[in-house]
């Protein structure tokens, strides 16, 4: 499926490598559906947008990345926050409003941040984050650290004008930049083939920045990580930025208030046959790898979402002074002597 | 004491914060090879280099947008919008991204950035290019607002702005960058957030910002000299964070306070400091607080026009003399 004119390596990952992109592919989805049950019990307020079906996209290049390397998403993003390490904690904490969330409650849903795992946040405004991660990579380049940028972002994001500076820049100044297009066919509510001038919306727009067209299965978790490998590596030799598309569907609606009917049946039907989650695992098992390790992965993923959530349940909503805090890096909100 | 003008003191202070810290890095349209539009940061590549002195394409979300990132890795960057009205284009940033970002992570993030740019009309460049906004920056929490009025200030203030932890939007004048001063040999900082005040009367208080404060000065020698009326004018310097200590003990001392901005009229920086005044030293004024503003209309671009609807310095006068009963006063010879 890949345009990219790199050849994709054909040896198998080693086996250490497959068993833990499969458990981060399970990390990310029981997390995920987690939050959709505590939605229904009213315990997470606001909104949110779960990446159910899109897992494979965040657990191919959080493996691939270097664990100083920059991650940037969009509101989209609890799959790419744990991906990078945060914990299920902190992320459910904070769509809780939990005084344990990562951002003590002050973010929420679509702000997650962990700059200890390298989450450098995640942005509410469609394509803002792209010059941001652009910005991060010149800060890498400048200072000679051989550290990586990826950022994020749905196909609706291929027709605002911030992905198209952020582009054009990076290639210009030759930045240690991916930008990773998970398009899921839809922006919010609308197809995107509807909106586009171009078919494949991220991928086609490469060419005008000098950049290869490159287009993975972004629902194969192995397709994903070599070509993250790949484009990583590019990065960090100074090859300069990447445009990866990775095709993908989300199995809920864009947000909380979105049933998603718009989608015919049949079009959601096959694409859940194609879910990376038991796609993979018919494909480990396939290959010889005995159920019953990938069983022990099931369980100890699904006991930390237990644990995580009885955590989340007893921490406390965060001190009302919490809300004065950190406007300014003097750690206070004074804007007057 | 060297002579500079406004438009050197801002390469000046670039320059002493480049030469100092490694991390400053400084990014715009035409700022590099063609040393900016208004000449302000000519010298600046050939001192520091492409690495650190870098031209961007007009991109404004781009450019706010990857100074923001450098600041969050490590940098400090100095990002150029070449007119303030660009601003629009890049709102998102100053508005949502820039200001937002350590309060809505709980801290894990400082914004030691700087965002310049020519604010103000006087080039008859008509309402795209002309506008003052300093109160649209003012609106929004969480980013540093200042405005210098002189040289001194502009190497002092912007060397601030540079070595602050917080995102400081700096607001040069258009109008200004012809104007020379005195400027402190050596190393200068002044630090942010301080009103200075610039002459000392007993009658009235006038808080002026940016080109309003030479204005507001010529306006007080008038009254001075023709109408005996001693007034005390303030430079405000920066909106946020804002000296309302300097402010309230100017105007309780005077019991007559008036705001110059050039800022169109609703919801400029005046009405705040108004209301802050109104609320907390209202038994200390003799009059109402009178705002002396651009009117709320977009820049005309004929000088005539320009002229007559921005602050000038007989409209001062003339205000400060309606305000109260000082025509009669002076009509007197009292």
């Amino acid at each position: 499926m890949s345009a990219n004119t790199h050849k994709a390596p054909e040896a198998a990952l080693p086996s250490d490598t497959r068993l833990a992109l499969y458990r981060l592919l399970v990390e990310l989805r029981y997390t995920e559906k987690r939050a959709y049950d505590l939605f229904l019990q009213n315990l997470v307020k606001g909104t949110s947008h779960l990446a159910l079906g899109q897992e494979a996209v965040a657990a191919g290049f959080g493996y691939a990345m270097q664990k100083d390397d920059y991650t940037f998403c969009t509101y989209r993003g609890h799959h790419h926050t744990l991906a990078r390490g945060a914990s299920m904690t902190g992320v459910l904490g904070e769509l809780m409003g939990r005084e344990c969330g990562l951002l003590a409650g002050k973010g929420g849903s679509m702000h997650l941040t962990s700059v200890e795992h390298g989450v450098m946040g995640s942005y509410a405004i469609v394509g803002s984050h792209l010059p941001i991660a652009a910005g991060a990579a010149w800060s890498a380049q400048y200072r000679g650290t051989r550290q990586a940028a990826v950022a994020f972002f749905g196909d609706g994001t291929t027709n605002i004008g911030a992905f198209h500076e952020a582009a054009n820049l990076a290639a210009v100044w030759k930045l240690p930049v991916v930008f990773v297009c998970e398009n899921n066919l839809y922006m919010e509510y609308t197809p995107i083939r509807s909106v586009t001038a171009v078919e494949h919306p991220a991928a086609d727009r490469a060419g005008a920045y000098g950049l290869p067209p490159i287009i993975v299965d972004g629902n194969d978790v192995e397709a994903v990580y070599r070509s993250a490998l790949e484009v990583l590596a590019r990065a960090r030799d100074g090859e300069g930025p990447s445009i990866v598309e990775c095709k993908t569907y989300r199995h809920s609606g864009h947000s909380r208030a979105d049933p998603a009917k718009y989608r015919p049946p049949e079009e959601l039907q096959a694409w859940l046959e194609r879910d990376p989650l038991p796609t993979y695992r018919r494909r480990l098992v396939a290959d010889g790898v005995p159920a019953a390790t990938l069983e022990a992965i099931e369980h100890a993923a699904m006991a930390q979402v237990e644990q995580a959530t009885e955590v989340c349940k007893a921490s406390p909503a965060p001190a009302i002074a919490t809300a004065f805090t950190d406007l300014w890096a003097d750690g206070g909100t004074a804007w007057r002597n | 004491m060297a002579e500079l003008s406004y438009r050197d003191a801002v390469a000046a202070a670039i320059a002493q914060e480049m030469e100092r810290d490694e991390r400053v890095v400084f990014l715009g349209e035409d700022i590099a090879g063609a040393g900016g539009v208004f000449k302000t940061t000519v010298g600046l590549l050939d001192r520091f280099g492409p690495r650190r002195v870098r031209d961007t394409p007009i991109s404004e979300l781009a450019i706010l947008g990857a100074a923001m990132g450098a600041a969050m890795t490590g940098l400090r960057p100095i990002a150029e919008i070449m007119f303030s009205d660009f601003l629009a284009c890049c709102w998102d940033y100053v508005a949502n991204e820039i200001p937002k970002m350590r309060y809505m992570t709980n801290g894990q993030f400082t914004m030691p950035l700087v965002i310049r740019t020519a604010n103000g009309a006087g080039s008859r460049f008509g309402a795209q290019h002309s506008q003052s906004v300093e109160n649209w920056a003012m609106a929004i929490p969480g980013i540093k607002v200042v405005a210098p009025s002189n040289p001194a200030d502009v190497k002092g203030l912007l060397a601030a702005a540079i070595r602050d932890p917080d995102p400081v939007l700096f607001f040069e004048h258009k109008s200004l960058y012809s104007m020379k001063g005195e400027v402190p040999d050596g190393e200068h900082v002044e630090p942010l957030g301080t009103a200075k005040v610039l002459r000392r009367g007993g009658d009235i208080t006038i808080v002026a910002l940016a080109a309003m404060v030479p204005r507001a000065l010529q306006a007080a020698e008038i009254l001075a000299a023709q109408h005996r009326i001693a007034a005390t004018v303030i430079d405000l310097r920066s909106l946020v964070p804002l000296d309302t200590r300097t402010l309230l003990a100017e105007t309780i001392r005077t019991g007559r306070l008036f705001t110059v901005e050039e800022n169109p009229r609703l919801c400029g920086w005046g009405a705040e400091i108004s209301s802050i005044v109104t609320e907390e030293c209202f038994y200390d004024l003799d009059q109402p607080v009178v705002r002396i503003t651009t009117p709320h209309i977009p820049l005309p671009a004929a000088d005539a026009l320009e002229d007559a609807v921005v602050p000038s310095v007989q409209r001062i006068v003339d205000e400060v003399l309606r305000a109260a009963d000082f025509r009669a006063r002076s009509a007197h010879g009292l």
